[in-house]
């Protein structure tokens, strides 16, 4: 593999060819990584459509002669030799955050005190950290009643910001795809096609990579807030999948199954709805100790490896 | 009398006929061409012609072609892009419904010369009219040797298919329309990479507008010198617009490019005059996407030039004092036009259309749609103003597909020129024109 240089922010770092820039952000890491709320790295095809992780490709290289300096998604866009990237630097990118970030809060609900998702939600992270303190919009929310996807998750249509990849996990990971979108626009609803429920080992993944409260735990909602329960990896036998996953625990109850997302907030791997419906018992799991969080939301304050 | 390649015969009876169409020396360029030139000289022909794309954007159809990947054993896909959806274009409709076998020798040029076996005419869902008379066309050309197997003893084979879509604006994005044409939903696709390298099925894919494609076997048959002569600087050839609105003459005309705009409006051979001797205020120059331009700057450039139906000439200036050729849609608002009125027309649109992938675009739309219908209701406020002028600012430049950018600017163009009646909405409490 050949390498090639690139810059983001002032910092020089080396990667493969065919990296992307919001990959080549995360390799030197910190404050230079930009917040992505669609793209997933284990979901094929996902990325390009929230716009959140724009960066400002200052200078391109010698060899792609597209005009620059540009924002492009940088989720989907390769690095190339020479190219000097501009992220938190560039005050143009910074007000297209918070531009989107805006876009992505006109329909939203707001409705955090009652959401399953709130303390791990991703939109949250990114209206603390780009949002505005106050709305600009007066006109009524676009609204649709919650449905139940099958019988383990529910939809909160509301909430959801179509970053497409709970469709992708439908797409990619489920044998028969009875999940996608329909309508157009603002009016799009994600949807299991004509009603039809989603049964299949895997479909529970989608509650794990939607980054906000669109798709939740049936088993867990309104349990508790996740912040006052405790992560611990734990793992078990399983012939469907790893069966590596995170118990959310308060006290000895074991409240939640998910699967093990990095500090990206992405799955390590995908887990079976077995592993995460169907064992809550303390005697169904192997526990490892406790998981640290890695992020800066409500959760990844929630040290407690002393306890 | 212009020169004319696309409306010449319109008016011969039975011209959708393969018999009458043939008669007039119809599918002589395939003749012509598959004997004497091989595929890659029909390419340097049509550069050489400076035809550019008829679709909006006004690509060089050329140098489109020639970035081509013919690198793989692949194969290559051409399809014309009759999608033909945006508001005030209603040019490519008539090509397919009165001369529809100009476009299928069209697209057994093009084919030819892009090494495609399989070709696709991608027609809007609502023109099912046109479907029919186009399947019947590529019927007869099958069965008088122009398409299927071994053309005209050449030894190319090409399969010709008409395709409807379901009725969705964003298909005629030719990403969009390749989704769709695999039967998916109609996404526009990430670029790069581009349809010339990953196209249809993943393969090298060339999409031209009806137009486009169109002038082709009368660049075949006359030459590309011949072409490249009709028109001034860079805007070869000529240009169907479509004339609607405030015009005494509403139609489809085809006009040698670099035709003065003053004349265009009013010479009695084009639109006729505004209607009812009224004043002009504000045309819309290529569809609805393109910036809207009040009289003075769309009669003369900035700098006081006659403004010339052009490529160069309508776009100069910038956005700033200028607009876009576009797809040829031409807008014409009398005095009586309410600018507002007419932009939530647009906008309600563009949020109807947008397919919602990507959060400016799906968002966007729809905010400006609701702030200009409080404005045009009386409802307004000085600040919604400057909000719309930012949130257009904030789609620009920052979406997957130019969707968002044709939302964007129509709103951007008019708060630019006509603010002063934004503001006398917000004033009034009320449209200022309403009765
Ligand atoms: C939202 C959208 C709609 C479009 N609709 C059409 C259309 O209806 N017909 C068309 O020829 N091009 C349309 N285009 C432009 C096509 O993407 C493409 O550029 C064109 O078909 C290329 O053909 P040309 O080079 O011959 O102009 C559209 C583009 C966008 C972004
Ligand atoms: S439901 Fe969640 S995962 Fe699915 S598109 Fe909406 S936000 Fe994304
Ligand atoms: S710009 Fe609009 S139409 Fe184009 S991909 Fe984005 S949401 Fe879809
Ligand atoms: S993460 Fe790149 S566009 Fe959404």
């Amino acid at each position: 593999m050949s390498l090639v240089k690139v810059t983001i922010d002032q910092i020089e770092v080396e990667v493969e060819a065919g990296t992307t820039i919001l990959n080549a952000a995360r390799i030197i890491g910190g404050g230079v990584v930009p917040p992505a709320m669609c793209y997933y790295s284990k979901l094929e095809g996902s990325g390009g459509k929230c716009r959140t992780c724009l960066v400002k490709v200052a200078q391109g290289s010698a060899k792609d002669p597209r005009p620059m300096p540009k924002l492009v998604p940088s989720c989907r866009t390769l690095v190339q030799d020479g190219m000097v990237v501009q992220n938190i630097t560039s005050p143009e990118v910074m007000e297209a955050r918070k531009a989107i970030t805006e876009f992505l809060l006109i329909n939203h609900p707001l409705d955090c005190p009652v959401c399953d998702q709130a303390g791990e939600c991703h939109l949250q992270d990114l209206s603390y950290d780009h949002g505005l303190a106050d709305t600009q919009t007066v006109e009524d929310r676009r609204t649709f009643a919650p449905i139940d996807i099958g019988d383990k998750i529910k939809l909160h249509m509301n909430r959801c910001i179509l970053c497409y990849r709970c469709v992708m996990v439908a797409d990619q990971l489920t044998d028969q795809r009875v999940h996608g979108v329909l309508g157009r626009g603002d009016h799009c609803e994600i949807s299991t096609h004509i009603l039809k429920a989603v049964d299949n080992d895997f479909s529970g993944n989608m509650i794990d990579v939607c980054p906000v409260g669109a798709l939740t735990d049936k088993t867990f909602r309104f349990k508790s807030r996740v912040w006052f329960t405790k992560p611990f990896d734990a793992h078990r036998e399983c012939t469907k999948c790893s069966g590596k996953v995170v118990l959310w625990k308060k006290g000895d109850e074991i409240l939640r199954v998910t699967g093990r997302k990095n500090k990206y907030g992405e799955l390590e791997e995908f887990i079976c709805n077995d592993c995460r419906f169907e064992h809550k018992e303390p005697n169904d799991w192997q526990i490892e100790g406790p998981r640290k969080i890695e992020r800066h939301s409500v959760i990844g304050q929630n040290h407690y490896e002393k306890l | 009398m212009a020169q004319q390649i696309l409306l010449k015969n319109s008016d011969v009876p039975g011209l959708a006929s393969f018999e009458v169409y043939r008669k007039l020396g119809g599918y002589a360029s395939i003749e012509k061409t598959l004997k004497n030139f091989t595929p890659d000289q029909v390419t340097d022909e049509v550069k050489k012609s400076g035809l550019k794309g008829r679709g909006g954007a006004g690509f060089p159809a050329g140098m489109k072609w020639s970035f081509l990947d013919k690198s793989t054993s692949n194969p290559r896909y051409f399809i014309c892009n009759f999608d033909e959806s945006e508001p005030g274009t209603f040019k490519d409709r008539h090509i397919g419904q009165l001369n529809p076998h100009q476009l299928i020798e069209g697209m057994i040029l093009g084919s030819y010369a892009l090494g495609a076996r399989t070709s696709y005419i991608y027609i809007r869902g609502e023109l099912f009219y046109v479907l029919r008379i186009i399947e019947k066309a590529i019927a007869e050309a099958y069965a008088n040797g122009f398409l299927g197997k071994n053309i005209l003893g050449s030894g190319y084979d090409l399969d010709l298919y008409c395709h409807p879509g379901a009725g969705a604006y964003i298909c005629g994005e030719e990403t969009a329309l390749i989704e769709s044409l695999e039967g998916k939903r109609g996404n526009p696709r990430i670029k790069p990479p581009f349809p010339a390298i990953v196209g249809l099925y993943d393969c090298p894919t060339v999409v031209n507008n009806v137009e486009t494609i169109a002038n082709l076997p009368w660049i075949m048959n006359n030459g590309a010198e011949a072409y490249a002569a009709i028109g001034v600087g860079n805007s070869k050839g000529t240009k169907l617009i479509s004339a609607c609105g405030h015009i005494n003459k509403p139609g489809i005309y085809e006009i040698e490019l670099g035709l003065p705009v003053e004349e265009f409006i009013y010479s009695d051979e084009y639109c006729g005059g505004i209607r009812n001797g009224n004043k002009l205020k504000a045309v819309v120059a290529g569809g609805s996407s393109v910036p809207i331009l009040p009289a003075e700057l769309i009669l003369k450039t900035a700098k006081g030039e006659p403004r010339l139906m052009s490529y160069e000439s309508l776009a100069e200036g910038g956005f700033e004092t200028g607009t876009m050729l576009g797809s040829g849609g031409f807008i014409v608002m009398d005095e009586t036009t309410c600018i507002v009125k007419n932009l939530l027309t647009f906008s309600r649109f563009y949020h109807h259309e947008s397919c919602g992938q990507c959060s400016p675009c799906r968002e966007g739309t729809g905010w400006m749609e609701r702030i200009l219908h409080r404005i045009e209701n009386g409802h307004g406020t000085m600040k919604d103003i400057d909000l719309l002028v930012s949130i257009s600012k904030h789609i620009e430049g920052n979406t997957i597909c130019p969707l968002g950018d044709a939302a964007a600017w129509p709103v951007a163009s008019a708060i630019r020129h006509f603010r002063q009646e934004f503001e006398d909405h917000v004033k009034l409490q009320k449209c200022p024109l309403s009765k």
